[in-house]
């Protein structure tokens, strides 16, 4: 369902009254809501996002996570307008198997962060309105998370919230995981299980707030050993 | 280093023309539905020691600062610098072609391109884009320092300042930049500057990065969070 008024801040429904003749235009862009979230620890990274699909007022699915594995140590989470993360992830997947094919290795985070700088680059002028988060094992085996704007410029972080809660969480996870902000505090290195528990209690304050955040977290654990899921129950309403 | 001029801050959702309101190469037909990171001080200048550029740490997109701890000034080789300011994703990109560009420049003709030479090949590159780069370098005719905008517009100069917080670093550099500075005098000028800026521009803050070019190199100076220079300010005007 694509609302036909004209895209100026998509996401917010103007209000129902009549303000005079007003020109409809097409945009290409819809706002599909979500909010992924990803942290680095010492030999692990954590990927999380809900998994509400929704426009507008309404939602169109309570089961749309918007993680994707992409190697067995990267995982990559694309919040924003739904069409453009299919297509970008599918994009994704066909160069790493491209890779694969010519130089008979998978990519490694960091490489894939860069291309996937380059492919966001490509579409300066006609943008993919992604907000993208990389989160994976570098070559050392430590926790890397990359995050991107939609026209492809990165760093690498510690941590990162992206998506329609981002400005709720980012500051947060500042607090906690970096503890800025604070006085006189003893930095303690950050345990998985520490970090799971903080990424689930953070979603589930991000529920309670934004209205686009809800439904389930769909939480990827990347370790050397592998990537394990774990799906967790946010507010449905 | 892409340095975009304080008028164009509010065109936060139109197409990224050039500066001037000249009518861009490749323009853009679609409003785009969220705003690009931009905002920034940056600075350099010459002096008897080489060239110092200082900038702050802080991207920011809108209202939200979308990264506090962003690097402004990328080294493009051993003795070049370029300051960042603009659209992070353009200065980003273009930095690493021209990198590309200068290096295989010095695989064909066994020697370095002079910063002249690379700012006119950034600026053919350009085009379409926001923003604008201050190449800071010592080359065989001594220091250079190059300010070259999105619009093509390439300026040899011994001092520029870009961003939206330039207005305020230039009243710090106006009275404090001497060719015959020190280095230390010069660092704290430098540093000076991107501080009283990032007090009062909205859109710079957070750190500040400190490189200073020779022809033996650039060092780069730690990186220095500017809450603390507040603090001991307060303090020391006992406030």
């Amino acid at each position: 369902m694509l609302s036909s008024n004209a895209f100026v801040d998509p996401g917010k429904m103007k209000d129902y009254h009549y303000t005079g003749p007003v020109e409809h235009r097409f945009s290409p862009y819809s706002f599909n809501g979500g909010t992924v979230l990803a942290v680095a620890g010492e030999d692990f990274a954590i990927v999380a996002s809900d998994t509400r699909l929704s426009e507008g007022y309404s939602i169109h699915s309570r089961d749309s996570p918007k993680c994707y594995k992409l190697t067995d140590t990267t995982v990559i989470g694309c919040s924003g307008f739904h069409g453009d993360c299919l297509t970008l992830t599918k994009i994704i997947d066909a160069r790493l198997k491209m890779y694969k094919h010519s130089n008979n290795k998978t990519m490694t985070s960091g490489a894939i962060a860069a291309m996937l700088s380059t492919i966001l680059y490509g579409r300066r002028f006609f943008p993919y309105y992604v907000y993208n988060i990389i989160g994976g094992l570098d070559e050392h085996g430590k926790g890397a998370v990359y995050s991107f704007d939609p026209v492809g410029s990165y760093q690498r972080d510690t941590y990162k919230a992206g998506g329609s809660a981002s400005a709720m969480l980012q500051p947060l996870l500042d607090n906690q995981i970096g503890f800025k902000n604070m006085e006189g505090v003893q930095h303690v290195p950050l345990t998985q299980d520490k970090a799971v528990q903080l990424v689930k209690d953070v979603f589930i304050s991000a529920a309670e707030r934004d209205v686009y955040t809800g439904d389930a977290l769909r939480v990827c654990i990347i370790t050397k050993e592998g990537i394990s899921e774990q799906t967790v129950p946010l507010r449905k309403d | 280093v892409l340095i975009r001029p304080a008028s164009s801050q509010e065109s936060v959702l139109q197409p990224p023309c050039g500066p001037a309101g000249l009518p861009p190469a490749a323009s853009q037909t679609v409003p785009l539905p969220f705003p690009m990171s931009h905002g920034t001080t940056t600075l350099a200048f010459l002096f008897q020691g080489g060239v110092l550029a200082a900038a702050d740490t802080r991207s920011s997109c809108s209202g939200l600062v979308a990264c506090p701890a962003s690097q402004k000034i990328r080294p493009i080789h051993s003795h070049l610098v370029g300051t960042t300011s603009g659209t992070s994703a353009d200065c980003a990109l273009w930095k690493r072609i021209l990198s590309r560009e200068l290096r295989l420049y010095q695989l064909r003709h066994g020697r370095r391109l002079s910063t002249s030479g690379a700012g006119g090949g950034a600026s053919a590159d350009l085009g379409g884009t926001s923003g604008g780069l201050q190449k800071a370098s010592p080359s065989s005719s001594g220091p250079g320092l190059w300010y070259v905008c999105s619009d093509g517009t390439r300026l040899r100069g011994s001092l520029f300042s870009v961003g939206s917080g330039s207005p305020y670093a230039y009243s710090i550099l106006d009275q404090g930049v001497r060719w015959g500075l020190t280095v230390e005098e010069a660092t704290s000028v430098a540093r000076e500057a991107v501080y009283r800026a990032a007090h009062r521009d909205a859109w710079s803050g957070n750190c500040v990065d400190v490189y200073h070019v020779t022809s033996k190199g650039w060092t780069r100076r730690k990186r220095e969070d500017l809450k603390e220079e507040y603090y001991r300010e307060k303090g020391r005007q006992g406030r």
